[in-house]
């Protein structure tokens, strides 16, 4: 198994597909997040639930969606229910995964998709939460697949959109958000990185194979942590990139770009 | 009374006193008449000049694109928009600059697709006053109003900036001293909503995901209906479990094949994705989407006509394919 051919985009997929166990629940959008759901359930989590924001719930997903709330993420579902039933599924606790993205994000997890510069006068504007900031709060995990780039891994995003660890450990507790919930993992194009149990910060668990610690900091804005054992992220296999290839995405909308 | 902890500093567009709405309600007819009408008559009748204004679907899904067209074809203006779970619906009501004000969940973007350059430039400009709050944040406010309360409760929002730029509050739990956010519930003036089967009274249909538009159709003052196909009264009393919306809260009922169009329709046609690239395109040229506007909006007479721009019954029927998963193996 391993040195199979493949790109960034299908090494990201595979390496969080790996990190959803079965018999979970997953809230995804659109994108690599939907295509690593699909990948874990057809390769090793057969009853992993996959729950879209806008109603769908545990679709058979025919093909990649285009919008979270498009026909594909009710298909074969066994409930097409609505935005509350959703959201109020996981303020229950009942789902343990959620994907999000950002424009920045930060050393305790925090995601911006919000605005750039300052929030009365943006240099940039972005869409805003749409449902990040609910799964970010309300999940138990908050997952993340983005490129390492110090642009977008910076000391401080400009704007907290979505609560990550806050300011550290504790905080998310104290400002009111359910206890035991927050980030988790994020997937890079080079490592994969999780949270420092002690002070909530990034840190670096595993680096894809061809890279090193020190490329991985270069590209990052801050100060990166390491796990107490940094080893080499497993390659994809060659079943997993089967079933990526022919199954999860034929038309290579995702894993082609 | 709740100890209030925090305040968020944004605008509350909308009061949430429930009495005060409650009045409005009570005035509300519930007789049992035909409410069909065009889309022009409905927006012309029900949209004014200042109202707070929602759209149902999700952004390019289940959406009334023709009470979006006719809005900025009718020039209104001043309006107050509920950015919540909205991408093509915004995209076309930021092109006519129809609204200066804006509760924020999701706005500019249309998802995988990338965001819009011109509904991103008119957010810049300065023009627009903001409230940022979230999906399901909006969908409480919506269902605090469906049920008649001031408030609802939950548990997300807290600790961010995302809070801060909002109009909630956060306060302790008199039970369990927990602190929670607490969402004002939110009464639009008038909302529109596409739906699959109607009668002529406004009983409608809806299948599929219903996203957030159980709560809106009951918290709207007033409720534009468009729908793929009128059906009989008698066939909505032959099962009324299908029935979603009850005609009491309808004001207008607008027969609009194909009325999501270029969104999808579940079980009906696909997103016409070469048609909502072509926006993004041409909006990157303001003086090319200054035309583009004028072609397909401003000068057309109304939603058929539009549809006959864009391909017609063919490029419906290949939507259709698409939407049902049929292969037409290059004979679309």
């Amino acid at each position: 198994m391993g040195m199979a051919d493949y790109n960034t985009m299908e090494m990201m997929i595979c390496a969080a597909a790996r990190n959803l166990e079965d018999g979970k629940a997953v809230a995804v959008g659109t994108g690599a997040p939907c295509a690593a759901a699909m990948l874990a359930q057809k390769a090793h989590a057969p009853n992993l639930v996959i729950i879209f924001e806008a109603g769908g719930v545990a679709p058979l997903l025919p093909t990649m969606p285009i919008s979270v709330g498009d026909s594909r993420t009710f298909y074969k579902a066994v409930m097409a229910s609505g935005m509350c039933e959703v959201m109020e599924t996981i303020q229950r606790g009942m789902v343990d995964y959620c994907f999000l993205g950002g424009a920045q994000i930060d050393m305790y997890g925090n995601l911006n998709s919000t605005v750039i510069g300052a929030w009365e006068k943006p240099k940039v504007r972005f869409p805003g939460s749409g449902g990040a900031n609910d799964f970010g709060s309300l999940a138990w995990r908050i997952m993340v697949i983005t490129p390492q780039d110090s642009r977008r891994f910076v000391e401080r995003v400009d704007f907290i959109t979505t609560p990550g660890y806050l300011d550290g450990p504790g905080a998310r507790e104290r400002a009111g958000l359910p206890a035991n919930t927050g980030p988790y993992k994020v997937i890079t194009n080079m490592a994969v990185m999780g949270y420092d149990p002690e002070t909530k910060r990034m840190r670096v668990e595993s680096i894809h194979k061809g890279f090193t610690f020190e490329e991985v900091q270069a590209n990052t804005g801050f100060e990166l942590l390491k796990a107490p054992e940094v080893v080499e992220t497993p390659e994809p296999t060659q079943e997993e990139l089967r079933i990526l290839r022919e199954e999860v995405d034929p038309n290579r909308y995702i894993i082609g770009r | 009374m709740f100890e209030v902890v925090a305040q968020g500093e944004g605008p509350l567009f909308m009061d949430p006193d429930a009495d005060k709405a409650r009045e409005f309600f009570r005035q509300k007819n519930r007789a049992m008449v035909s409410k069909v009408m065009t889309v022009s008559e409905a927006v012309g009748k029900f949209v004014h000049d200042g109202d707070y204004l929602a759209i149902g679907g999700f952004g390019a899904n289940r959406i009334p694109t023709a009470v979006c067209h006719e809005i900025v074809r009718q020039r209104k203006k001043n309006l107050i928009f509920a950015g919540h779970t909205s991408t093509h619906d915004f995209q076309i009501l930021a092109a006519g600059e129809v609204f200066n004000r804006c509760d924020i969940a999701y706005i500019i973007g249309l998802e995988a697709r990338g965001l819009s350059p011109n509904a991103r430039r008119y957010m810049e400009s300065g023009k627009v006053e903001c409230c940022e709050w979230t999906n399901y944040a909006m969908a409480c406010r919506l269902k605090a109003a469906a049920m008649g309360v001031s408030f609802l409760p939950a548990r997300n929002l807290m600790g961010t900036d995302t809070f801060k730029r909002s109009a909630a509050k956060i306060v302790r739990c008199p039970f369990t001293g927990e602190q929670y956010v607490l969402y004002p519930a939110l009464w639009p003036d008038v909302s529109a909503i596409h739906v699959h089967e109607a009668d002529i009274y406004g009983n409608a249909r809806i299948k599929g995901i219903s996203i957030a538009d159980l709560e809106l159709a009951r918290a709207s003052k007033r409720l534009i209906i468009t729908t793929e196909r009128l059906i009989p009264n008698d066939e909505i009393r032959s099962d009324p479990t299908a029935t979603v919306i009850p005609y009491y809260l309808v004001d207008a009922v607008c027969e609009v094949p194909y009325g999501s169009y270029p969104g999808n329709m579940p079980y009906e046609y696909f997103s016409d994705e070469d048609h909502l690239r072509l926006w993004l395109t041409v909006e990157k040229d303001p003086e090319e989407f200054k035309k583009f506007l004028d072609k397909y909006i401003y000068k057309t007479r109304d939603f058929n006509q539009y549809l006959e721009l864009c391909g017609g019954l063919e490029r419906i029927n290949q939507l259709r394919a698409v939407e049902h998963l049929i292969d037409l193996g290059g004979r679309g």
